[in-house]
């Protein structure tokens, strides 16, 4: 799939969470949303790209949140 | 019925004469007083509620007192004199209509001088009415017959000379029904019809005395404010308005009892038939979500199931650019699945896969998931719900912990205060519209957030107490700053919040929605609403009494769909507005299915009854039952299915009862993904949109041809019932299981009441479930399990599904189809009452006459800044694509926005519209479109290419071509 349309379908989960007090919890809460709405090709393609090209365009936190918590 | 269980109960040798009688019209309402009377009728005593009528404990009792103007839809009025009785102790003959009960009345309703009164009312009436019974269309089916033969009628001693209307035109403007004068006894049933079942107020009474008569506006019926609910045609006692179906067939010679395909309201109607020829639908009055009421499209736009355009021969062929070839259901679903099978061998498992179709019944919804994912082996199942309420889905699961609104229709009697956000209930759920009308006569308030003024914001007595003409795109501001006024203001019910939902999740939003960024004042500037018109609706909603919120695709279709759905939960649970009658979140589903499709586990993330596929205990009792092995990872949502076409790793669909190719957004997009696959399978009653990209077309069923359920939005399941021999020749659900066979798993259901055996066999919520209880209830709203055996009105009463409540903080993000010099204006899209979705069934009736093309509305300013006139052809432009509309210029619409609907193919609207999505679900952001608007003078490029290309699609399938044409 367009990558770019995964960044900004990523992002814009990050953006709901943004406003949370609690960052670490806002992490998982968005992980865990891609793992049970995305299907798995979705969730390689978009983890590939943050940990093997440089994941430009995704804001830190969605980064953060893919590293840790993506399941593959 | 309440006066009917204290009969029974409390008079034994009553019991079979007071029995309820679902066919009998009692004249007049049913009261619902506690306080019971008894009194004597002629020689039967009876006992019934205080505000009974004494017509009514009459007819309970068994005794027929002769009526006309009286009927029980409506409020009695006391006009025709024929109910005329005497009571002891009393002067004069009152009516019984009008009359109520009292203790110890003695009452007769049969005596000398009251058959006199009567005959000579009736010689009257009979003076002025045209003796042609025999030929007349209601001939065996008329009141006015039936009383002149019940008081006796023997002669007419006037004659017919004298001055009289029986050459009174007829008014056949109404395609559906005819309105003949002559015939007319000015009993007022049509009138207050109009007034108190619809709502609409479209009928008078012009003159007075002789010259009285019914008038539908200044002209004739089309020209009118009529709505064509056929209300006044249910209500007259007489021919005078009639279905023209009765007037060409005659009377229906018998009836079936099942529920309309068309919105989310789910009405009941009773299929008068001849044969297994439709001759009207009628609205039923014991339907539990209409109780006897209807629209246009439900009461009269049927004739879609018998268009000639129906296909149903199946087609194959390789390529698109191909004629279909005629072929036998056996060599369809051979050539479908051997087409599935080598696609799977060559591209992957994951490179198929299924959408169903809210106009799809839940059997056969349930058995293409069971196909995709028991035979197929992926989770590639989506629905069309994903393109209007999958934000329902979401939003309230994680908030209140089920998907689904929380009420019945008959709650928002109980309402105070009323809030309409993002929904045009007159247009879209018009039988529910003239309900919640009805309690805003009664005083109830209103609130409507809405960019564009609808109906409701002001129509004869209803006027919107606040209408909040928010900007397309700002609904989250709004529910924060709505939020936010209740919090700082003090107006949280904390002890519900403390008792019912999780304290710390509510604390962060109350922390968040306090915070000054989120005031009114700030972001009211965002919606371009008044600061203190925010903060008044707030207040109204919080302390007005019960509060409801209702609303439709205008916060379910944006970006931040799914946000604006659990700030409408906080709000509901901060004012403690949820778990009772007369308050909750009720989703306005658009079409007759939404809920149950969801129900039925057409998402890809989750099995029937909402369980997610990675949840192993239910992964497995489903591999059980299904005898395969199931996948446990979410498939791919309908964009992405289109996305990964595109891409080249999608390359088979199944679709059952959709039209992706109009209804989707970027149409552009759709059809290169489309052209781009292998083989497009498409189950449809007509050569659709998308079937014009596909190599296999199923012919498919019409409501009136099959057996199943649909599942309304106050989570009603209504029977369906078969009421003609399929065209096609089998129901929708035997396609899907035939095709299974083929793919070597074979279902072996003999009827579609099996499916829903499996469903409640597999299905917490649906445990209770079944076509024998659906028969002896009539409808049952699900939960229906051991503890709720008839069903759940209400939900979350003492406890929320999900246990306690969650609060989730809604920061408003800003769409990112922002206005630019380029595209300086904002296209938002509605509906129109006449027309229905992809306009498939209703562009194929009569309903053409209302709406026979897509217009689109724009303000006077802008339309004066670009020299546009009323009229004129515009071409619109998004960064998606282009279209040519004609305009509208009006002041519904505030400058910068503009409004179209997509009911007809060649408007293109979703041409324009584009793949920005809502964050949680990808609901397709349909709201919100920047454009440009230009004078033009031909059709758009793509209108252009469309022309051509279904002309010659039409003519691969050997049809003709005069639906394509815009001029």
């Amino acid at each position: 799939m367009d990558i770019q349309r995964l960044i900004s379908m990523a992002n814009q989960i990050g953006d709901f969470y943004e406003s949370y007090p609690n960052q670490s919890h806002a992490q998982k809460d968005i992980a865990e949303h891609i793992n049970k709405f995305w299907a798995l090709s979705m969730r390689k393609q978009i983890s590939e790209y943050v940990n093997q090209q440089s994941g430009t365009g995704i804001h830190a936190q969605v980064q953060n949140a893919i590293k840790t918590h993506i399941l593959l | 019925m309440d006066d009917i269980k204290y009969s029974s109960t409390h008079h034994q040798h009553e019991h079979s004469r007071t029995n309820y009688d679902d066919q009998l019209d009692y004249g007049t309402p049913a009261s619902n007083s506690d306080v019971q009377v008894t009194l004597m009728i002629d020689d039967r005593e009876i006992t019934v509620p205080e505000g009974t009528s004494i017509m009514r404990a009459s007819i309970m009792a068994g005794i027929n007192v002769p009526k006309l103007c009286a009927t029980d839809s409506l409020e009695p009025f006391g006009s025709c004199r024929l109910c005329v009785v005497e009571i002891e102790g009393r002067r004069g003959y009152p009516a019984s209509c009008t009359t109520p009960v009292a203790e110890g009345l003695k009452v007769h309703t049969q005596t000398p001088k009251l058959a006199d009164i009567r005959r000579g009312t009736m010689e009257l009436y009979i003076s002025d009415h045209p003796l042609d019974c025999l030929t007349c269309a209601t001939n065996g089916d008329c009141e006015l017959q039936d009383m002149a033969g019940a008081v006796g009628l023997r002669e007419v001693r006037y004659g017919y000379e004298g001055e009289n209307h029986l050459k009174a035109a007829k008014d056949e403007s109404n395609p559906y029904f005819t309105f003949d004068p002559s015939k007319c006894i000015v009993c007022s049933r049509c009138v207050r019809a109009c007034e108190e079942t619809q709502g609409t107020f479209a009928l008078t009474i012009s003159g007075r005395g002789f010259e009285s008569k019914v008038a539908a506006g200044v002209t004739d019926f089309m020209n009118s404010e009529c709505v064509s609910c056929g209300a006044c045609v249910q209500a007259c006692p007489t021919a005078t308005l009639i279905e023209k179906t009765v007037i060409d067939h005659g009377v229906p010679e018998h009836s079936v009892t099942t529920t309309c395909a068309y919105c989310g309201v789910g009405c009941s109607f009773d299929a008068e038939m001849k044969g297994e020829e439709v001759i009207r639908m009628v609205p039923n009055k014991n339907g539990g979500a209409n109780h006897g009421h209807s629209c246009v499209k439900g009461r009269f736009a049927w004739g879609y199931a018998t268009h000639k355009d129906r296909i149903t021969t199946p087609m194959i062929r390789k390529s698109i650019h191909d004629e279909w070839q005629q072929v036998s259901w056996d060599e369809a679903f051979s050539y479908a699945a051997s087409e599935i099978t080598r696609i799977q061998a060559k591209y992957g498992k994951a490179s198929v896969g299924g959408i169903t179709s809210s106009r799809c019944t839940n059997e056969e919804v349930y058995v293409v998931q069971k196909l995709v994912r028991a035979v197929f082996g992926v989770n590639n199942v989506d629905t069309c719900a994903r393109v209007c309420h999958s934000p329902t889905g979401y939003g309230l699961k994680q908030t209140i912990g089920e998907s689904a609104g929380t009420q019945t229709f008959d709650s928002v009697m109980q309402s105070d205060v009323i809030f309409v956000i993002g929904a045009n209930p007159t247009d879209g759920h018009p039988v529910f519209a003239s309900q919640m009308k009805r309690r805003l006569r009664e005083g109830a308030k209103l609130i409507i957030a809405d960019p564009r003024a609808i109906d409701l914001v002001n129509s004869p007595h209803v006027k919107a107490d606040h209408h909040l003409k928010l900007q397309p795109g700002t609904n989250v501001a709004l529910i924060s700053a709505i939020a936010h006024v209740i919090v700082t203001e003090g107006l949280v019910n904390e002890a519900f919040v403390k008792e019912r939902c999780e304290w710390d999740s509510f604390v962060e939003w109350r922390d968040f929605v306090a915070l000054p960024q989120n005031s009114p004042e700030v972001l009211g500037l965002a919606m371009g609403v008044p600061a203190e018109e925010l903060r008044a609706a707030a207040r109204l909603y919080a302390t007005g009494g019960n509060a409801a919120i209702y609303y439709g695709l205008g916060v379910t279709e944006h970006s931040q769909g799914s946000t604006m759905v659990m700030g409408i939960a906080n709000l509901a649970m901060a004012t403690a507005n949820i778990g009772r009658e007369g308050v909750g979140v009720n989703p306005l589903r658009g079409q007759n299915n939404v809920q149950g499709s969801c129900d039925m586990g057409s998402m890809p993330h989750e099995y029937p009854g909402y369980r997610h596929v990675s949840d192993e205990a239910t992964r497995t009792l489903f591999e059980g039952a299904w005898g395969r092995p199931l996948s446990n990872d979410p498939g791919l949502r309908i964009p992405n299915m289109l996305d990964n076409a595109i891409e080249g790793s999608f390359k088979a669909i199944y679709c059952v009862g959709e039209d992706i190719v109009q209804s989707d957004p970027n149409t552009q997009h759709v059809t290169h993904a489309l052209e781009n696959m292998e083989c497009v399978i498409v189950q449809d009653l007509f050569l659709n949109e998308t079937a014009m990209f596909a190599h296999v077309f199923f012919p498919g069923a019409s409501f009136l041809e099959k057996s199943g359920t649909f599942t309304n939005a106050e989570r009603r399941i209504s029977p369906v019932r078969r009421v003609m021999t399929p065209k096609n020749g089998m129901e929708d659900w035997e396609v899907t299981a035939k095709f299974s066979n083929a793919l070597g798993y074979p279902m072996e259901y003999k009827h579609a009441s099996e499916i829903m055996d499996e469903v409640a066999s597999l299905t917490p919520t649906f445990k209770g479930v079944s076509f024998q209880k659906l028969d002896e209830l009539g409808s049952i709203q699900w939960p229906c399990n051991d503890e709720m055996p008839t069903g759940t009105p209400t939900m979350h009463i003492d406890e929320f599904v999900r246990g306690k409540g969650k609060f989730f903080v809604t920061q408003y993000v800003a769409t990112t189809e922002k206005v630019t010099p380029k595209f300086p204006l904002i296209l938002t899209t509605g509906r129109i009452l006449s027309q229905y979705n992809v306009g498939a069934q209703t562009r194929r009736t009569k309903n053409v006459a209302w709406h026979s093309e897509d217009i689109v509305e724009i303000h006077p300013h802008d339309a004066a800044e670009r020299g546009i006139s009323e009229g004129d052809w515009v071409g619109i432009a998004s960064r998606a694509g282009e279209t040519v509309l004609r305009v509208k210029i009006t002041e519904r619409v505030q400058p910068g926005v503009i409004y179209t609907t997509f009911h007809h193919p060649e408007s293109g609207a979703n041409v324009i519209t584009t793949d920005n999505s809502d964050w949680a679900t990808n609901c397709p952001e349909f709201k919100v479109t920047a454009v440009q608007v230009t004078r033009v003078n031909q059709l758009s490029d793509w209108q252009q290419h469309y022309q051509t290309f279904s002309e010659a699609q039409l003519a691969f399938a050997g049809q003709d071509l005069e639906a394509a044409k815009i001029d």
